[in-house]
């Protein structure tokens, strides 16, 4: 494959090229109720070229990669006809890397029987509970083995595993239908996701409970975030916007986004990082051949950087990270977060929860969507706080906010980061992508809930 | 893997029933980012999905890229023991009603085309607003499905695809306002005025900022606020599978009144030249037009052939096949009959209340109690009758079914949103809206 890839770079006209070629084996496993509904499994292959010509880019994917040559011929025309202003894309040396990520049970050489059986055991448990009358399980495991090679001369080969697990408890009773679920996710070791039982029994109890909660009043509240939601903060609410390529084109955004500009206090530190072992968002070199890295995006309180593509790199002047990402070669890559957090601070729960008089803490989540200043992300889990205790279970709560004031509005971090491995990032028309997410217990003050 | 019949030949002496379902398709987009033409993309994939039945249980596989018919055939087998009971049989060979969804003006439309439509489209609305940033999508694309089984059924039909997105943002300091829109249909579509006028539109009445307060205030939502808010909870409820399993709001209430007697609401899968359309599901059923609501009374739930089989009932020709997934009970088109109020009629109507154009995060909310909450990305105050102008850090609450029951008005002009749903504007009653004070 290298020489092949090699010769038909060598011979392109053109200022950059780059092929991604691609095997995916996936396994897809999903309950309704009682039921296995579905077991399926895909296998995919194909690739594409990806050409960049005076600054306008061609694009071309296809699952059948014999007619290689002419595909790059197209997408080089392609970016041909989009071409404008010139530019080099900044480069580090060729690299030459098989990278065999090694996986401790993994989940795709793993009879189906096995699996089976957990999930079997999970959905009696949940079934059995009182007053559960559905549950839903929703199992994937991939194996992504990809072939990378460019005109700078690098070639590299990884394998990306990956594995998530959702898990649903649905109650009925009281006129009522709630839910309360789990998610995790692993890069493909199946152990993660064995020895759930207790927390399986957990969320069937807690949607049973729901349905006797009461609902919060809409408005403006004290809330305390676990770990999980908090995470998932810092990944729509502010991950999203340190993405360069929504940021690299925006002349009045680029104002807001400058770095050294203040965005919260001195103990908030928001990381993205890609070379922690083990985490579903990392990897050694990104789909455009870059080596990953580690990336404040604020440290104490300071927006200090930004998640880059080769491109967005050079045109905001700053140095490339490695972010670029695609779901599978019928995509090309864009700027993406691979493992967002927030760090741990100094407060503990106890504390933060004492200093509140009114409130809510949230825990759990159901997704989260961002339209880069405003964020809406929903808790599956919330309680009422009243004179620094937890007062009572409420129903599930959506909250909302403007990213940057509620930014400055967190008043206290915990100091138990926690990293969530479950769901996966959507963009562009691309997911699920594999990252993580994580914090400590955060407190905003001034948040709104949405409510009646 | 181009002869589906050999492929049939094949499975057939490892499984009882089998049915074979190809799709390839070529699709061109030709994107511009922050008013610049960026670059274009052409995807061509082929997939074959097998479903078999073996020892009366259903196995599933698909395939992309592979040459090997035995090793796709080996993952359907291996997954056969672990699948769902084979409680139905595939359709033997039928008539299928005259659907168009093939334009033979979208492929020869070239790249140059594209470019120029998106290029004229940013013109327009950049005139209006030179400090707009937009990204445009423009694509076309044309695909080929071919579905045959065990029991001599076969279907087969070319589609076309023209839409184009709009998205543009405008950014004043940490302030941002997003506008957009779309089109798409089967046919090519030259005229890219309606998308700017209807953008400019949202410009004009977003220019001036207005402040509401927490409160329970009358919501008339917009036929993208329709689309994006409200239906996502409505067709969940319309599901066979849902119903079947006993989760969906609707259960049992097939035949009562639900709503307002003025919402009549289709699943039409024959409408000429729709996303949503085709002469038959993934399943090989024909397609038809199917009564969802007909005068605020709920009168069907939307069948595969599984869910069918389960329920008793005859599948509606709604086994819709989504990426490399089995096919499942969903929706082609969604209409609501347009009603009588013009959209100027029901703003002077009201004292104090919002206009919602888009929502974002309306989904997250608990889909199987109708609930929906999602802050307003785009929406206007009404006072005394006159909008505004443009709110934010507003979120608004409520159940879809109360809303639809006690709904105020229907509005008497429907458009497309998304290409698949075809729905008026609705005014509806007091609705929980929390804000930043």
């Amino acid at each position: 494959m290298r020489e092949r890839f090699a010769g038909i770079l060598s011979r392109c006209n053109a200022d950059y090229v780059e092929i991604r070629f691609e095997q995916n084996q996936t396994t897809q496993i999903s309950y309704r109720g009682g039921k296995l509904e579905e077991v399926g499994r895909t296998y995919s292959s194909g690739g594409n070229v990806r050409a960049l010509v005076k600054g306008g880019w061609g694009f071309v994917c296809s699952n059948s990669v014999d007619k290689l040559s002419s595909y790059v011929d197209l997408a080089i025309k392609q970016a041909k006809l989009t071409s404008g202003e010139e530019f080099a894309l900044p480069t580090t040396e060729p690299v030459v890397d098989m990278v065999e990520a090694p996986v401790n049970n993994d989940a795709a050489s793993m009879p189906l029987v096995k699996k089976k059986e957990l999930f079997d055991e999970y959905n009696d448990i949940m079934l059995t509970s009182p007053q559960i009358q559905d549950s839903r399980i929703s199992y994937r495991d991939v194996n992504r083995k990809v072939i990378f090679a460019n005109s700078n001369g690098s070639y590299v080969e990884q394998n990306k595993p990956d594995l998530t697990l959702r898990l649903t408890a649905i109650a009925r009773g009281n006129g009522e239908i709630q839910q309360a679920g789990l998610s995790l996710g692993s890069v493909g070791d199946f152990s993660v996701i064995e020895n759930l039982h207790d927390q399986v029994r957990e969320i069937a109890k807690r949607a049973a409970a729901l349905l006797y909660a009461p609902e919060v009043k809409g408005g403006e509240y004290a809330v305390i975030l676990d770990p999980v939601l908090a995470g998932v903060f810092a990944h729509e609410a502010f991950g999203h916007l340190s993405e360069a390529d929504f940021v690299y084109q925006n002349e009045p955004l680029k104002q807001v986004m400058v770095l050294g500009k203040r965005f919260g206090s001195k103990h908030l530190n928001i990381v993205d990082d890609a070379t922690i072992p083990g985490l579903r968002g990392s990897y050694k070199y990104d789909d455009e051949g870059m080596p990953a890295s580690k990336t404040y995006l604020i440290h104490e309180g300071v927006l200090v950087g930004r998640l880059h593509s080769r491109e967005t790199a050079l045109k905001m002047g700053e140095k490339p990270t490695g972010n670029a990402r695609a779901i599978n070669y019928l995509f090309p890559p864009i700027v993406r977060m691979t493992n967002t957090f927030i760090e741990s601070g100094g407060a503990s729960f106890e504390e933060m929860l004492g200093e509140i008089k009114e409130g809510v803490y949230v825990r759990d989540w159901y997704g989260g969507m961002t339209s880069l200043e405003m964020f809406t992300f929903s808790a599956g889990e919330a309680y009422t706080i009243r004179n620094g205790k937890l007062a009572g279970l409420l129903r599930p709560v959506v909250l909302t906010g403007n990213v940057f004031v509620t930014l400055s509005n967190i008043d206290a971090i915990g100091n138990d980061l926690d990293m969530n491995q479950g769901g996966g990032c959507g963009k562009g028309g691309q997911f699920p992508l594999p990252v993580s997410n994580g914090s400590p217990h955060i407190r905003i003050r001034h948040c709104v809930i949405g409510g009646r | 893997m181009d002869d589906l019949l050999r492929i049939l030949d094949f499975v057939q002496k490892r499984a009882e029933q089998a049915e074979v379902f190809k799709v390839s398709s070529q699709t061109v987009l030709v994107h511009f980012e922050a008013n610049r033409l960026k670059g274009i993309q052409s995807r061509e994939s082929t997939s074959v999905a097998l479903r078999i039945f073996k020892k009366g249980k259903v196995g599933f596989a698909v395939g992309s890229g592979v040459n090997e018919v035995d090793t796709l055939v080996a993952m359907a087998v291996e997954t056969a023991p672990f699948g769902p009971s084979a409680n139905f049989e595939f359709p033997s060979l039928s008539d299928y009603p005259d659907v168009a969804v093939f334009d033979t003006e979208v492929p020869k439309i070239t790249m140059e085309q594209m470019a120029e439509l998106g290029s004229q489209l940013i013109a327009k609305v950049k005139e209006h607003t030179p400090e707009l940033l937009c990204d445009v999508e423009v694509i076309k694309g044309v695909s080929s499905v071919h579905l045959v089984n065990s029991r001599g059924g076969e279907a087969r039909w070319d589609r076309s695809l023209f839409a184009i997105n709009l998205e543009g943002v405008l950014t004043k300091g940490t302030d941002m306002l997003f506008v957009g829109d779309s089109e798409g249909s089967c046919r090519f579509l030259t005229d890219v005025d309606i998308l700017a006028t209807r953008l400019i539109k949202q410009l004009e009445l977003a220019k001036r900022k207005a402040a509401i307060s927490t409160k329970q205030l009358p919501i008339i939502f917009t036929p993208r606020a329709v689309a994006s808010a409200l239906l996502p909870p409505l067709v969940f409820a319309f599901s066979g599978k849902a119903a079947l399993e006993g989760i969906s709001w609707l259960k049992d209430k097939l035949g009562e009144r639900v709503f307002d007697t003025r919402l009549t609401i289709w699943d039409d899968a024959t409408l000429p030249y729709r996303l949503g359309s085709c002469p038959c599901d993934g399943e090989g059923v024909p397609s038809q037009r199917i009564p969802l609501v007909t005068k605020g009374e709920a009168t069907n739930f939307l069948y595969d052939l599984q869910t069918a089989a389960l329920a008793g009932k005859k599948s509606t020709g709604s086994g819709r096949r989504l990426g490399d997934r089995p096919p499942v009970p969903n929706i082609s088109s969604v209409v609501i009959d347009e009603g009588k109020e013009r959209f100027e009629d029901m703003v002077k109507d009201m004292k104090e209340g919002l206009i919602v154009e888009r929502l974002i995060g309306a989904e997250q909310g608990n889909l199987l109690n109708g609930d929906f909450s999602g802050n307003v990305l785009l929406g206007y105050e009404v006072a005394n009758g006159n909008i505004v102008g443009r709110v934010k850090d507003t979120m608004v609450s409520g159940n879809v079914y109360q809303v639809l029951k006690e709904i105020i008005g229907v509005g008497n002009e429907a458009r497309w949103v998304d290409g698949v749903f075809l729905v008026p504007h609705l005014y509806c009653p007091l609705l929980s809206v929390a804000t930043k004070t």
